[in-house]
């Protein structure tokens, strides 16, 4: 190899690395008319997502003559795909999160606050459900989200399963919830073991654990945060709650022990699908139930302590949904608020949240068709009526995550053989306290 | 290898090839990978554990206030919620490197030995056993999540129905159990490359060694233990400091069997360190605990190496 042919060997490696190095940029950014943006993944699968987003994109493109591009993100690594752009300022324009991050993101200062035009542009904060619309930010703050999709929990059970064991009626009050689902917990092939369950949950899943402790706390007359704002997890109504939901692994003996290992919401659809469980709680399970064929289900509120409960004790769940932001830094910060006028304007609300099951955001949008069914109605009667907003303070993540936790291993206890007694669901909420960060 | 040193020291090269800036211009990219790569994240690991860095400061991370020690304390303190954490996981992690280490290398040695002498189906058997290593660390681990599962998990299905040792199925992936879980699964993941390495060191010992032994009337078990392990120490002592470096900082396999929150009983120190940072945004507190770690493998590293390198080192040097 002569000299020449070396160096220039040498400077070839060296010119390519270095623009290997430059080509994996970040992909954030806009150039003039175009944005990026990342939404959560709200159907089936990720390609349902880019999809269904494709034919609204299509729209707001034809009308502004801005690109977008879309990023479809699991929800496995949004959070930390938003934290890394949120600290790198290397993002996309526009991105949603699940709205009980809101007021965590908006402490970091990263967002946009939707006042003055912005807020104009979206035609002003009338139009939401004004439930939903709280979830946008810290009580007494300039938001710095706005609502997209609406959820709630409710109750669904197996039609047939109730008609099998001569139930008319789905359970208005927690005790009779469990009875309920102490009936129908039976072994049905007589080999003397229990084949089909009361019902099913995810005992490893941190955020349904989190989500079942603020609403059956409250429902207890407790709240995870006192008047200050501090974490108080361990106060009598949220023992009392939490207790009520571990239970029903433990002394109840309603949910089978397995269910201890689900990590996920999607796994409590199988159960139910499968035939193992004849009631749980969820979101927007119609999807993933339609495409199994499953026919014999109907949805009912969540039972409460007491049927006629109101006020915080009346609350059936959180007001849960997606939620929309724009980042601060934005390159084209009018196309992006643009965007969001567009995914929140009447059509485009009515067209999406049919096509992803969940509940319009835009009061205008509930005359549609589409939004007439019993269910729809009865979750929209939830998120008007019997919702709460999770806690609206910047430790909001740390709670979810250390409750959530605190619960799985009660449950992982009681899975394994050992029985959890009400003091040791308070000594666990309250090492879980001990662990928050001070605000 | 070939030396390129006369026996008296002086230098074969001509002065003007020396200063040739071409062996630079080869290096700079590799160079410049390491430093964009390792070196430039390492320092700003160390600051970040200087710094009150969460989800309030993160935007803004350069201007995080600077607290000193306070992540230090609060990861150290063993009265606090997250030092007892740290330490718990600290104590379990040293116990989960040594088991897996040693069922790892010894698997590795097992399988080395049997593959160097020749037999029909060596070369089938010999990319089998590569298999977990070259499968991807994550469909492994599912696979393996799968089959520990309690209700329908083959493992339980096997244990109860098929051989009826146990009529009930235990929990694999919650409480105990769980740790025994991620050590086979850790150690699936890790003998390949024991027995990869040590089938190399093994090749390069010249078989009249073992002929030579074999007539004097050495058993197969004093051939092993007087010639193999001698003749493959260079290629052990750099095996295990390895493996002890990866398995100490695993993280793959728990993540994906427990999801982002491991149980108590099986939670290692970087999952730890993961939830610290990423769960509760606490990076400072991550950050802190990451620099302890770093510093404490390097001290253990440095003991060790002292400790098995041979002095003879400087006969080659």
């Amino acid at each position: 190899m002569k000299t020449t042919t070396r160096w220039t060997a040498g400077l070839g490696a060296t010119a390519l690395t270095a623009l290997s190095l430059t080509g994996c940029s970040s992909d954030g950014g806009s150039d003039g008319g175009r944005i990026v943006y990342w939404a959560s993944n709200q159907g089936t699968s990720i390609t349902q997502d880019e999809e269904i987003l494709a034919e609204s994109i299509a729209r707001f493109t034809e009308a502004t003559g801005v690109e977008v591009q879309l990023e479809v993100i699991p929800w496995t690594d949004l959070y930390n795909r938003i934290l890394t752009a949120v600290s790198s300022g290397e993002g996309p324009d526009v991105l949603n999160i699940g709205n009980t991050w809101a007021v965590s993101l908006q402490s970091s200062g990263a967002f946009l606050p939707w006042e003055g035009e912005a807020l104009e542009a979206i035609g002003g904060e009338g139009r939401f459900v004004a439930s939903s619309w709280a979830t946008g930010g810290a009580d007494g703050q300039v938001p710095a989200s706005v609502p997209l999709y609406g959820l709630a929990y409710s109750m669904y059970y197996n039609t047939a399963m109730f008609e099998e064991a001569g139930i008319a009626e789905p359970p208005a009050t927690w005790e009779e919830f469990v009875e309920t689902a102490k009936t129908l917990t039976v072994d049905t092939d007589g080999d003397g073991r229990i084949d089909q369950w009361g019902a099913a949950l995810a005992g490893s899943s941190i955020t349904g654990n989190a989500h079942a402790a603020f609403i059956r706390g409250l429902q207890n007359g407790g709240a995870l945060y006192d008047a200050d704002g501090d974490p108080d997890f361990a106060n009598d109504g949220v023992v009392a709650g939490v207790d009520q939901w571990i239970q029903l692994m433990g002394e109840d003996g309603v949910v089978s022990p397995s269910n201890a290992e689900l990590l996920n919401g999607s796994e409590i659809v199988a159960e139910f699908i499968d035939g193992n469980a004849a009631m749980f709680f969820d979101q927007a399970p119609g999807k993933t139930l339609d495409a199994a064929g499953m026919e014999d289900y109907a949805a009912a509120p969540m039972p409460m302590v007491t049927a006629d409960a109101t006020g915080l004790e009346g609350t059936q769940s959180h007001v849960a949904g997606i939620n929309v932001s724009v980042f601060e830094n934005a390159d084209d910060p009018e196309a992006a608020i643009d965007f969001v006028a567009h995914l929140t304007s009447d059509e485009e609300q009515r067209y999406l949240n049919d096509a992803f099951t969940s509940l319009p955001v835009v009061t205008e949008a509930y005359d549609d068709p589409a939004f007439q069914s019993d269910e729809i109605a009865l979750k929209q009667q939830i998120l008007s009526e019997h919702a709460q907003p999770m806690p609206l303070y910047p430790t909001e993540g740390q709670m979810e995550t250390l409750v959530g936790t605190a619960i799985k291993d009660l449950f992982a206890r009681i899975a394994q053989g050992g029985t959890v007694t009400e003091d040791d669901v308070r000594e666990a909420l309250e090492d879980a306290a001990a662990q928050m960060p001070s605000s | 290898m070939s030396s390129r040193r006369s026996p008296h020291g002086a230098s074969a090269a001509p002065r003007r090839r020396r200063r040739s800036p071409l062996p630079y211009g080869l290096v700079a990219p590799a160079a410049l990978m390491e430093l964009l790569i390792h070196i430039v994240p390492m320092i700003l690991g160390v600051w970040i554990a200087f710094l009150a860095l969460t989800q309030f400061s993160i935007a803004n991370w350069v201007g995080a206030p600077f607290v000193w020690l306070d992540n230090f304390v609060a990861g150290l303190d063993p009265a606090g919620a997250i030092g007892s954490q740290f330490y718990g996981a600290l104590g379990r992690t040293l116990v989960f490197t040594l088991v897996v280490v040693a069922f790892s290398w010894a698997l590795g040695m097992f399988a080395a030995v049997l593959l160097t002498s020749r037999f029909r189906g060596n070369g089938w058997l010999r990319t089998l056993f590569l298999v977990p290593y070259a499968l991807p660390s994550y469909v492994g681990t599912i696979a393996w999540a799968f089959m520990f599962n309690q209700r329908d998990g083959v493992v339980n299905r096997i244990l109860v129905e098929d051989l009826g040792i146990l009529d009930e199925g235990p929990f694999w992936l919650l409480g105990g159990n769980a740790f025994w879980v991620i050590v086979v699964v850790t150690v699936w993941q890790f003998w390949p490359f024991a027995f990869l390495m040590l089938l190399a060191a093994l090749q390069s010992i010249p078989g009249d060694v073992y002929e030579a032994a074999a007539l004097d009337g050495a058993s197969l078990w004093k051939q092993f233990t007087r010639i193999t392990l001698p003749m493959v120490r260079h290629a052990n002592v750099v095996l295990l400091l390895i493996l002890g470096l990866w398995i100490f900082n695993q993280f793959n396999v728990p993540y994906v069997l427990f999801g982002p929150a491991s149980p108590e009983e099986a939670t290692l120190v970087s999952p730890l360190i993961y939830q610290q940072s990423f769960n509760n945004w606490n990076f400072g507190v991550g950050g802190a605990m990451s620099v302890l770690l770093l510093l404490a493998l390097l001290v253990a590293s440095a003991f060790y190496i002292r400790l098995v390198m041979p002095k003879e080192r400087s006969i080659d040097d």
